[in-house]
């Protein structure tokens, strides 16, 4: 088994959770089939060294990693506004997962070759950080805060209801740290846009809004939100929101069409080619 | 009616665009500030005596007189990376009022001669950049930020940076490591950051709320704005109040006056008239305390006097139906998450912290757990780069101080439980049949 299937295999961190008396080295475990070495570990053993006749993966060459041509100039105008070009590399990233769906091999490799920094390097930078995603994942992205305060309210019922609501849909639901929207818990970020307090009704609806592209949960959006303190609302009832601000929460339903790399999808790369030469 | 410096009519339809802005007499402070020789801006922010917002409470003009005098690349980075549990200030402020933000940066930049100034923002606050992003071109177009600044010699560039979604980049050396492109781990200090920061040259670094207070101090005058709050805490601030409150939601107030003013003034209390057990006065970061404790008046030096801080102004509510040991889950597996894994006394501590209360809920942990937990604690407290570690030993140190009797408890209701368990599962399986007498428990 190579280690290219494992960016095709399930993600073990996600939803997959042990079960008491299940055994996780049983290779006819289908729920947990992850790419073993003979000794059954996910790493070589010490008997395997690492291959020294082999070269690292250097930056790749511009003549045989194509870029899109937007995405090029993305990343080309991110470096400009630093005085060094590595500063540019979560943004570029970010710039990458839009157009790919998430931080695929390939996406990895257009930002190393436009950034001149080696695969190794971003991926580094990639996994450290929750919002970039190494493995395949659905288009419309729905991040339910589980901490302190919403979690009081009643936040980790609202996941288990979101998930079970987003059941065979595109839809990825994840327990997310706090997102900074506490006076409206429980909350969720759907698609980026802040909705909230939700109730345990409202995941359908999210479910349902995000298949019918409309603004998700329009009434309960942060952005409409006032301030709470009883001398500003004094001021006057005429409160505008920030209405001219870009849209966040229909943003994973207009790159449907987008060409991504989930594999299996129409468009994508059938098999994924090795990112390095010792990925293979 | 107290008075509100930021909060000033912030629900005002399009604050958040430059015309509206302005015609409130937005950008006079910097006018104004840029009239006056720098040193005399620096001292009109030491007169005014005001205390970092983001968590630390460090005096924000003295900051900026560290970084060193001269022609150089210095830089100043705003730390709008808001993630600490319980804080959504700066998010407000942000999203209705960006320009007086912008209009802060540039009179913080001007009073230490800096050059390069950076908004590093949480990559989750997407609506919040997309607004800063417009007030910062409206800016740029008008003359407000770039080469000579209405008609000065200063200049100076905006440069909104997005960052991914890692609590610990809110911490202000692993802020710059995330800045410079790479993870987000924090450094050793000494060198602090005044003197090597951003790309090796002095910066600095301050909160969106600390900032944003700077256009009105140019405004009233030092003096005049140190009379607000009280003589070691001045000022206004921003609180955020959640949890089990009837309004949750951001409130300024003068610093010093009480708690219980804020909770049930403000906030309600908690809904149906339940007594509030527990409170965070400072994010989930700061040692709890209890419902006793809400006549402290609520400002930096009376907290810490109480054994916790104000911190980021994050006040979260439990009121008496709920357990402390849920809470104490939350919080630690937030920070096992969120470690970046540098130093071995975080790293490990709150993961092993994680594993001691599963232990509790599993039914696999005695009294004595309680004092290993205390002890791990103590263990990580000052032996890390940054407080990332302290931030979990704190809370959770003083959750079992204050609430041993209730832990104890707990410890002794999930052994029962288990134990029953374990023995349903013997006579499920028949075994039970077996015995002649009664099961033996354990």
């Amino acid at each position: 088994m190579s280690f290219g299937d494992r960016r095709t295999s399930p993600d073990l961190t996600g939803d997959l959770q042990w079960r008491r008396g299940e055994d996780l080295r049983d290779p006819e475990n289908a729920r947990f089939r992850v790419p073993r070495f003979g000794h059954g570990s996910r790493v070589p053993g010490w008997d395997e060294a690492v291959d020294l006749t082999k070269d690292p993966a250097v930056i790749p060459d511009p003549a045989t990693t194509p870029v899109p041509e937007e995405l090029r100039r993305e990343i080309e105008e991110l470096m400009a506004k630093y005085p060094d070009r590595r500063s540019a590399s979560i943004p570029a990233l970010h710039a990458a997962q839009a157009v790919h769906g998430w931080c695929s091999p390939q996406a990895i490799d257009q930002v190393a070759c436009v950034m001149r920094l080696t695969p190794a390097y971003l991926t580094s930078v990639a996994s450290f950080y929750d919002m970039f995603k190494l493995t395949p994942k659905a288009h419309n992205d729905v991040f339910v805060c589980t901490n302190i305060s919403c979690s009081l309210l009643g936040a980790d019922e609202f996941h288990e209801a979101m998930v079970a609501a987003a059941e065979g849909e595109d839809i990825n639901v994840a327990s997310f740290e706090c997102l900074g929207a506490c006076d409206i818990g429980p909350m969720a970020s759907v698609n980026g846009e802040y909705v909230g307090p939700l109730q345990l009704a409202d995941a359908a609806q999210i479910v349902e809004d995000l298949r019918a592209g409309r603004p998700v949960l329009a009434a309960k959006q942060l952005r409409y939100r006032r301030c709470q303190d009883p001398d500003v609302q004094a001021e006057g009832d005429d409160f505008g929101p920030p209405s001219d601000a870009p849209r966040a929460d229909t943003a994973g339903l207009t790159h449907l069409e987008a060409k991504t790399d989930r594999p299996g999808e129409e468009g994508a790369p059938t098999e994924i080619p090795p990112q390095t030469k010792d990925d293979a | 009616m107290s008075t509100k410096i930021l909060f000033d009519r912030i629900d005002e339809p399009g604050l958040n665009t430059l015309p509206v802005y302005e015609r409130r007499g937005g950008y006079e402070s910097l006018r104004k500030a840029l009239s006056m020789p720098p040193e005399d801006v620096l001292s009109q922010l030491m007169d005014s005596n005001i205390r970092g917002r983001g968590g630390a409470g460090f005096p924000m003009g003295r900051k900026v007189s560290f970084l060193p005098h001269g022609d150089m690349d210095k830089y100043l980075v705003c730390n709008a990376d808001e993630s600490e549990p319980g804080t959504f200030k700066d998010r407000e402020l942000m999203q209705k009022t960006p320009h007086m933000l912008i209009e802060g940066i540039m009179i913080a930049a001007y009073a230490g001669g800096i050059s390069r100034a950076f908004i590093y923002i949480r990559g989750e606050y997407q609506l919040q950049a997309d607004i800063l992003e417009a007030a910062i071109a409206e800016a740029a177009n008008a003359g407000y930020i770039g080469e000579r600044i209405l008609g000065s010699d200063f200049s100076c560039s905006l440069v909104l940076h997005r960052g991914a979604g890692a609590y610990i980049c809110g911490e202000e050396t692993g802020l710059l490591d995330s800045l410079e492109g790479k993870r987000g781990n924090p450094r050793l200090k000494p060198p602090f950051p005044a003197i090597e920061g951003l790309y090796a040259g002095p910066t600095l670094i301050n909160n969106v709320e600390t900032l944003s207070t700077a256009p009105a101090i140019i405004r009233m005058g030092g003096a005049e704005y140190a009379k607000h709050g009280t003589e070691t805490s001045t000022g206004t601030k921003l609180i955020s109040i959640s949890g089990d409150v009837k309004r949750p939601g951001n409130y300024e107030i003068e610093l010093g006056i009480p708690s219980r003013e804020i909770i049930y003034g403000l906030a309600g209390g908690p809904p149906s008239g339940k007594k509030v057990k527990f409170w965070f006065p400072g994010g989930s970061s700061s040692p709890v305390l209890t419902g006793d404790d809400l006549d402290i008046p609520y400002d930096f030096d009376s907290m810490a006097k109480a054994g916790t801080m104000l911190g980021s102004g994050a006040i979260i509510i439990a009121d008496e139906s709920r357990r402390v040991l849920d809470t104490m889950l939350k919080v630690v597996k937030f920070y096992a998450h969120e470690s970046c894994g540098k130093c071995v006394p975080c790293r490990e501590g709150t993961n092993w912290t994680h594993k001691m209360v599963q232990r509790i809920y599993a039914g696999e942990a005695t009294p004595m757990d309680l004092d290993i937990m205390a002890s791990v604690q103590e263990q990580i407290i000052g032996n890390c780069l940054c407080v990332l570690g302290d931030a979990m030993a704190m809370p959770v140190g003083s959750m079992v101080k204050k609430f041993r009797a209730e832990l104890e408890a707990e410890i002794e209701a999930a052994r029962e439980r288990a134990d029953h368990a374990a023995v349903e599962d013997v006579v499920a399986l028949g075994v039970a049949d077996e015995h002649a007498g009664p099961l033996p428990v354990h």
